[in-house]
């Protein structure tokens, strides 16, 4: 472990593009683990993979229209990711369907305005970049966009923190008492739509969600207060973003998959010999209060 | 003379013809159905009114018109004063990580809001509330450790910490054991006392008449409103009964409004 941790420090040193990647990947995680923590509680941990396929269309014409560039691709994802998740939003409470079923048809049609896009005017090596993404190739303008979300998560976490956890704890009780919860429904999913474009140039639209749910799903094995639950997402998070950079650079390996890899292993760990594991479980059925 | 008229009005307020919510003409609609059909009365401050009737009644649904989670199709309501509201499907999920302390302490929403400090005072208020229900000893366990009826108490704490001025309480007795029953039927005595107006949705005809001075007979309108014993009478649960089994998905639609 010390040799690798060696060589990564003297890859800081040396290269600008493995310190950019280390502060990129770090502010990621920095956002995107509270995100997946509250999708988590809300049930919504799907949510991100139908985003995955929701910003394809946008980000494919921005590819179209600016090139490789983050500002174009971003901005497309962002727009066509806010478009699909307010329209699913907006579906689901005011027809009779559930917020999965809307959700799921309004981005299928975005998947396959994106696939059309991609296939009829781009190559499928764009297709193979959108997808994948890079960490490695993140720039100054990347990471701008990168550390402004994860600060504005961070602001609007600080701001409406007890409104956020009520509506999810009990959305009828904060419906009943302020007349409107929509108004942090529709701030937190504009906040998750955000970190999810924020991390799809990084780490490609697939792998982005890993760094959302996979410790957010590790820290609820391991704790159980909601401040805890947190703290350990943001652990996991970090952990993950720079193990997974050290193989990344070690091995020759791709960035994105090596830091998913990395949080799933923490996650299967975990599913193993956390306190909320299927061992501990096992323990506790035998030892138990009396009373 | 001066502050003789100044009391005399104070006392009305207090002393019940005030009145705290109004619905004219109400009509509430579930899918096309008409549930509530044009309801006009009143609710005076400090009442502690039971709404029973037959299922499909509307009872539910106005409780919600009332609290202003569904909005009305047809007529008005006017409200004066805070309202708190306990639905009977509950949306609390139960599993989310908040401690017993950390629900009823949402209570504080009405008057600390999404960005003002809970106080000192407002975690006694919780812990007292808590203790009233008989939840001391589950102060700090996660609200997923409670059963049912804990639950329930733990819901009714979060109502005293609201301390709201008018209490819709939809069901809240429905798969409760009767010990809990009796402690919660116990906080609603407390309410009364205080001078709070409460709407109670119920379906036990005992309990409705040993602790709620007033009931509303719903059976779409109002087919009986007033003092308990005066609402319950054979003949009126015997229409109301008759009336339920009246509504059928083919009836014709409503050519009055």
């Amino acid at each position: 472990m010390l040799i690798p941790n060696i060589e990564l420090f003297n890859a800081l040193g040396e290269f600008a593009f493995m310190r950019r990647a280390l502060v990129g990947s770090l502010a990621l995680a920095v956002g995107c683990a509270p995100v997946g923590v509250l999708l988590l509680l809300r049930r919504m941990s799907l949510f991100g993979d139908a985003l995955s396929h929701a910003v394809l269309p946008g980000a494919a014409i921005g590819f179209l229209l600016g090139g490789l560039s983050l500002p174009w691709l971003a901005g497309g994802g962002l727009v066509a990711g806010l478009l699909v998740a307010l329209a699913a939003g907006f579906a689901a409470r005011k027809t009779r369907l559930n917020e999965d079923a809307s959700f799921a048809g309004f981005y299928l049609l975005a998947l396959a305005i994106g696939v059309l896009i991609v296939s009829k005017w781009g190559s499928s090596v764009d297709l193979i970049h959108l997808l994948f993404g890079s960490v490695l190739a993140i720039d100054d303008p990347s990471l701008l966009i990168v550390s402004s979300v994860a600060s504005i998560t961070l602001i609007w976490l600080a701001l409406e923190y007890r409104g956020i956890v009520l509506e999810c704890a009990d959305s009828g009780f904060i419906a009943a008492t302020t007349g409107n919860g929509a108004r942090f429904h529709i701030g937190f999913v504009i906040i998750a739509v955000l970190n999810f474009v924020a991390a799809f140039q990084a780490m490609g639209t697939l792998m982005a969600v890993g760094l959302m749910m996979l410790p957010a799903a590790t820290a609820r094995l391991w704790a159980e207060r909601l401040s805890m639950l947190f703290v350990a997402a943001w652990i996991v998070a970090l952990a993950s973003c720079l193990f997974g950079l050290m193989a990344s650079y070690q091995w020759d390996l791709p960035s994105g998959p090596a830091i998913v890899l990395v949080a799933g292993g923490l996650y299967c760990f975990s599913l193993v010999f956390a306190p909320f594991g299927l061992w501990a479980q096992r323990r506790k059925a035998r030892r138990h209060h009396a009373i | 003379m001066y502050r003789a008229a100044i009391g005399c009005v104070v006392g009305v307020y207090f002393l019940g013809d005030a009145i705290v919510i109004e619905v004219e003409h109400l009509t509430l609609c579930y899918r096309d159905r008409a549930a509530v059909h044009a309801l006009t009365g009143r609710f005076v401050a400090g009442s502690h009114t039971a709404v029973v009737g037959p299922n499909g009644a509307g009872k539910s649904t106005l409780l919600a018109a009332l609290a202003g989670v569904k909005q009305p199709d047809e007529g008005h309501i006017h409200r004066h004063g805070a309202i708190a509201y306990l639905a009977q499907l509950s949306t609390l999920d139960k599993q989310f990580p908040l401690t017993v302390r950390e629900l009823a302490l949402a209570g504080t929403w009405q008057r600390r809001g999404a960005w003002r400090g809970l106080s000192k005072a407002d975690c006694l208020r919780a812990d007292a509330a808590l203790d009233r229900v008989g939840l001391s000893d589950f102060i700090q366990s996660p609200m997923g450790n409670l059963s049912g009826g804990q639950l329930q108490r733990a819901r009714f704490a979060r109502l005293i910490v609201e301390d709201a001025d008018v209490l819709l309480l939809d069901e809240p007795f429905a798969n409760v054991d009767t010990e809990t029953i009796a402690n919660l039927l116990a906080v609603q005595d407390d309410w009364h006392r205080a001078g709070k107006t409460q709407i109670t949705v119920l379906h036990d005809m005992s309990q409705v008449r040993a602790h709620y001075p007033q009931t509303l007979l719903l059976a779409q309108s109002a087919l009986a409103w007033g003092d308990t014993p005066e609402v319950l009478t054979p003949e009126n649960l015997q229409e109301a009964n008759r009336r339920a089994q009246h509504w059928r998905n083919d009836a014709t639609w409503c050519q009055e409004c």
